[in-house]
């Protein structure tokens, strides 16, 4: 896998529906590979990939954007009240940085705590980026701010703020880079606005009207010191969902993705999450629905500012879907 | 066909949302041999469709029985004692569906892996519970799949996402009613049977397109995704709705065996729902009203805003125990369900879709 | 006085009933549209085609339906079982007059009582009644007279005459029929450069409905939603928004829980807004939804902006708006429509 590529794509910033920054830097790495590339009118980046017409019509979707967060109020001394985009949850706020799209940088902080043990809800944190008063404030009401976190790697364990789901654009970039041939007409879909509820993948698939549908994105652990319960784990490879909260995937794409995987001896894990969903959830019932499923990347701590992936678990994500994407689909 | 063989036969097979492919043959067996083609999409919704007599172009209605069912999913798989090395597998559950958690413990299940395995669920008894459970329902965490396999036999043959069905047969109660599992939605899929057979020997101008809906009980995919595919001038939901019986004696419940229940309210079209009583007056039947003042909770909720709308409306059932494993329900009401529909289809000509027009504008 | 809005708010049409303010919508647009038709849902859409200068498909959509009740149930008394349709809370209902739309078109007067304040324990008085425990009174003296009048099904509104006090409407139904009399002064008004398909549509207060069905058949290329948002401005402690005020303006969307407007389009109306000294104020992002999101996401992508008349004491049986932030309203919206350019949509692209 491509750590560089990684690396700028984490770093930029892209709230759900404020993505074009990200998308135009996806764009420069997919366009020597495709066959066509549009914008829709969401701002979905559709890359397409020309089968040999023996195959099936397939829609691969990675979210481009990111939780963040957005002004409601600014007070008479200059600070930012804000309301979530997408699940952000207060536990994770205290003393971290947000970057406006203009730049500006703001720190997070909140009302005072009466009992340390109990963080606020939302509505009584604030930014602040140093103004005094409503009229030196460089941001507004309806400004959408992203979290600034700077890429680590360590050995195989990457973190960033927005692993979810960048580190799934990876996968589908590096997967569209090394394909030869494809019997199969794939539509790659940079998806917007999947933290406020997979809305852009619904209107790509509206348009795509796929007859299979993978998304990818990152998936919860159950490896960690007293966490939830769960049988996925960092570094045992992609993770084939069956169910989460948001859908069933498809019996047969399930068992062909597995299928795959133990032909070509690629690690995997099977996966059932009892929380969140993806894209798969709109493109199964966009139209006259699909056979969908998700290839999952296990992340440790989603939605906060050091979501963490393993290297390995990445690159056997772009074989697994790349093995896939070559071969016939049949169920 | 028989009432009671045909739901004997529906209801042992296993159909939790998402792992229809059984039960869709086995609702591909009872509806054949009263329709003209069958076809399955990519979701799994089983189409069964009547040529009507009708001359030209000829309508369309869809009726939708969703043939899923609740179930539960394994999750994991552990072992104990944890440091042993023959150690008892357990699988734990993740439910598919509205499940009420209270009624697992003691019940029989299937679990769908490399083979079926009867299993049973267990879990601790309450004094080996930590102290503030032992008072409490007891909760996923602490119930489990018992097979009766160790851990290492259990993982060659059962994986996480492996589905699991209740095991219940069908059990035959006084006057008439039945009790089991997955009667919802079974019960309709009989009456839709009961329907094609009285319209094979009727005349109907518009076509039927009878559709075996999937993953009802979690998303109402089948509805959403069967009323964009075939395009139908109009469609029917049939489900359950609820028996009036212990725990559920307030208001919008009804009798067992006093006819079925139509819906009405914002995913109702008012004007199948008129035709729907007609159709009752006419075999001189009893129905009654079911209000849903914002979700049905049905496949007509997805059914009524495919494309441009569909005029849709709403055939419910009564069933006690709803999501149980002993859900009950009158042969009667299955075959008066199934009369009716019949007569509502026998009833549409070419003009009722004017005349449904015309209702949004008449003074 | 206002008599669009006296008309309007006066009409009934619960959501899924909205056969009465549909019939009064068509009355009073069918002059000014080319033509019109409804939809299976009940969508009352219509077309004004435009001069033919620019090439885009345009909707408009506005709500027609409002908040109400459905008769559950008859019980041996007389009195009627109900549930709210749409978002009532409990504590609106106590003591107010309804009137039952009865099925062959003959309006019921009812009221909602309540056990009398003497016969109430201290601990009873603070509590919220739930709607479980209410019943309408049409004074009916056993069921079967009820039964005779009513059927289950039948929806019910409140009955609330429209007035003025200076700037100040009061009246019931403000949301939606602030936005149905928008979208009819803009239909009154001269042509545009493009086609206008304007959609006053059913059921957005039981899920955003007949929008999405709406704008599947019409496929346009972007949509202006014309609303009525609730405004807080009551006298408050904390130095927290107040969503939006009374008097100052139209008010924009940015951000709800069911949509993120389309960027280009808010900064477009903005935009409008500033450039033809148009008083406005941005809603405060954060809970709510409208139609704006099942217009968007109802074919493949429809950006699509979002206009509100600020009103408080929304779904209650007797709201209020400042009628210089309607006119504003219809300003705003008029200046957005005649400014609309394709050119708005072409996204910058990098170029490898």
């Amino acid at each position: 896998m491509d750590r560089e590529l990684t690396q700028k794509l984490v770093e930029v910033y892209g709230p759900s529906g404020f993505e074009d920054k990200i998308r135009d830097l996806i764009e420069e790495e997919v366009r020597p590979y495709a066959d066509e590339v549009r914008i829709d009118p969401m701002g979905n980046l559709i890359v397409r990939k020309k089968g040999d017409g023996s195959g099936l019509k397939v829609m691969i979707a990675a979210h481009m954007d990111e939780i963040g967060l957005m002004v409601t109020h600014i007070t008479e001394k200059g600070f930012l009240r804000f309301t979530n985009i997408g699940g952000v949850y207060p536990h994770t706020l205290m003393g971290n940085r947000v970057q406006f799209a203009d730049g500006t940088i703001g720190v997070i902080y909140s009302e005072r705590l009466e009992n340390r043990e109990k963080v606020h809800s939302l509505e009584k944190h604030y930014i602040d980026v140093g103004a005094s008063g409503r009229d030196d404030s460089p941001v507004e009401v309806g400004d959408a701010a992203g979290f600034l976190r700077p890429f680590l790697a360590q050995g195989d364990f990457l973190t960033a703020k927005s692993m979810d789901d960048r580190i799934g654009c990876v996968v589908g970039i590096e997967a569209l880079q090394r394909m030869d041939s494809t019997p199969h007409d794939i539509y790659f879909v940079f998806s917007v606005q999947e933290e406020v509820g997979t809305r852009g993948a619904q209107a790509a698939a509206n348009a795509i009207e796929p007859d299979v549908g993978i998304a990818l994105d990152v998936t919860g652990t159950g490896d960690t010191p007293e966490g939830i319960p769960m049988a996925v784990e960092l570094g045992a490879g992609p993770a084939i969902k069956v169910k989460d909260r948001g859908m069933i995937a498809h019996g047969g794409l399930v068992r062909l993705m597995k299928q795959r995987a133990q032909e070509a001896e690629i690690p995997y894990q099977m996966e059932v999450l009892e929380a969140g969903s993806t894209d798969a959830r709109s493109i199964q019932i966009a139209g006259p629905g699909s056979a969908a499923g998700t290839i999952s990347i296990p992340c440790r701590y989603v939605h906060s500012q050091s979501e963490t992936v393993n290297a390995e678990d990445v690159e056997n994500s772009i074989r697994l879907l790349v093995d896939i994407l070559s071969k016939p689909i049949e169920f | 066909m028989d009432v009671y063989q045909s739901l004997e036969r529906l209801t042992e097979i296993p159909g939790p949302s998402g792992m229809e492919e059984r039960i869709a043959n086995a609702v591909g067996e009872l509806w054949e041999p009263y329709v003209d083609t069958m076809s399955q999409d990519r979701v799994g919704n089983l189409f069964a469709v009547r040529r009507g007599a009708g001359e030209g172009e000829r309508r369309r209605l869809l009726i939708a029985a969703h043939m899923d069912e609740i179930g539960l999913m394994v999750s994991r798989l552990e072992q104990y004692p944890k440091d042993s090395d023959n150690a008892a597998g357990y699988l734990r559950l993740s439910p598919v569906g509205g499940v009420d958690v209270r009624h697992l413990f003691g019940q029989q299940v299937v679990v769908h892996g490399e083979r079926d395995l009867p299993g049973l669920v267990g879990a601790l008894p309450p004094h080996m519970l930590p102290d503030d459970r032992q008072s409490k329902a007891y909760n996923y965490d602490e119930l489990m799949v018992d097979v009766g396999l160790p851990l290492a036999e259990l993982e060659e043959l059962v994986r996480v996402g492996d589905f699991i069905s209740f095991h219940q047969p069908l059990r035959r109660l006084l006057n008439d009613r039945v009790s089991g599992k997955s009667l919802d939605n079974r019960a309709s899929v009989a009456a839709v049977a009961v329907a094609l057979k009285h319209l094979s020997g009727r005349r109907h101008d518009w076509d039927i397109i009878a559709v075996a809906t999937t993953q009802e009980e979690t998303r109402l995919l089948g509805a959403f995704t069967s009323a964009f595919s075939q395009q139908p001038d109009a469609a029917l939901a049939v489900d359950v709705t609820f028996g009036k019986g212990p725990g559920a004696k307030d208001r919008n419940v009804f009798e067992l065996d006093d006819g079925p229940a139509l819906g009405i309210g914002p995913n109702v079209h008012p004007g199948i729902f008129k035709k729907l009583q007609e159709a009752a007056d006419a075999l001189e039947m009893t129905v009654h009203t079911d209000p849903h003042a914002r979700y049905s909770g049905t496949d007509a909720y997805g059914l009524q805003i495919a494309r441009e709308g569909i005029p849709t409306g709403l055939v419910g059932i009564p069933l006690r125990y709803m999501h149980t494993m002993v859900e009950t329900v009158a042969i009667p009401d299955i075959k008066r369900t199934g009369r009716l529909l019949a007569e509502f289809v026998a009833s549409l000509d070419a003009d009722f879709l004017e005349q449904l027009a015309a209702r949004m504008m008449e003074e | 006085m206002n008599e669009l809005l006296r008309q309007l708010t006066e009409a009934t049409g619960v959501a899924s009933d909205e056969k009465e303010i549909r019939l009064l919508i068509r009355d009073l647009i069918e002059p000014h549209v080319d033509e019109w038709r409804v939809d299976t849902m009940g969508n009352l859409l219509a077309v004004k085609r435009g001069t033919g200068e620019r090439s885009l498909r345009v909707l408009v959509d506005a709500h027609m339906d409002e908040v109400g009740l459905m008769i559950t149930d008859v019980d041996s008394d007389g009195t009627l079982r109900f549930t709210p349709v749409g978002g009532i809370s409990d504590r609106t209902l106590l003591g107010k007059v309804v009137q039952i739309n009865a099925r062959g078109g003959k309006k019921i007067t009812g009221v909602i009582g309540a056990r009398p304040i003497h016969f109430l324990s201290a601990g009873e008085r603070s509590k919220i009644v739930s709607v479980d425990d209410m019943r309408i009174d049409i004074g009916a003296g056993k069921k079967e007279e009820a039964t005779g009048k009513v059927s289950v099904g039948d929806l019910a509104t409140f009955v609330t005459g429209y007035q003025e006090l200076g700037q100040i409407a009061m009246g019931k139904a403000f949301d939606n029929r602030a936005g149905c009399a928008a979208l009819i002064t803009l239909l009154q008004r001269e042509p545009y450069p493009f086609d206008l398909h304007a959609a006053f549509t059913v059921q957005e207060e039981v899920g955003l409905r007949g929008a999405r069905v709406a704008a599947y058949g019409i496929k346009p290329d972007l949509a202006l939603v014309l609303e009525c948002t609730p405004a807080y401005d009551l006298p408050n402690e904390r130095d927290i928004s107040p969503n939006v005020m009374l008097g100052k303006g139209a008010a924009i969307y940015v951000m709800d829980r069911s949509t993120i407007q389309d960027p280009r389009l808010v900064r477009h109306v903005m935009r409008t807004a500033q450039e033809n000294e148009i008083p406005f104020q941005i809603r405060q992002p954060g809970g709510g939804g409208t139609n704006t999101a099942a217009i968007q996401r109802a074919t493949t992508g429809i950006p699509a902006a979002t206009i509100a008349t600020p009103a408080r004491y929304t779904h209650t049986p007797a709201a209020m708006i400042n009628l210089k932030d309607f006119e504003n309203v219809v300003r705003l919206a008029e200046a957005t429509l005649r400014n609309l350019s394709s050119e708005l949509f072409e996204r910058q692209t990098s170029t490898a």
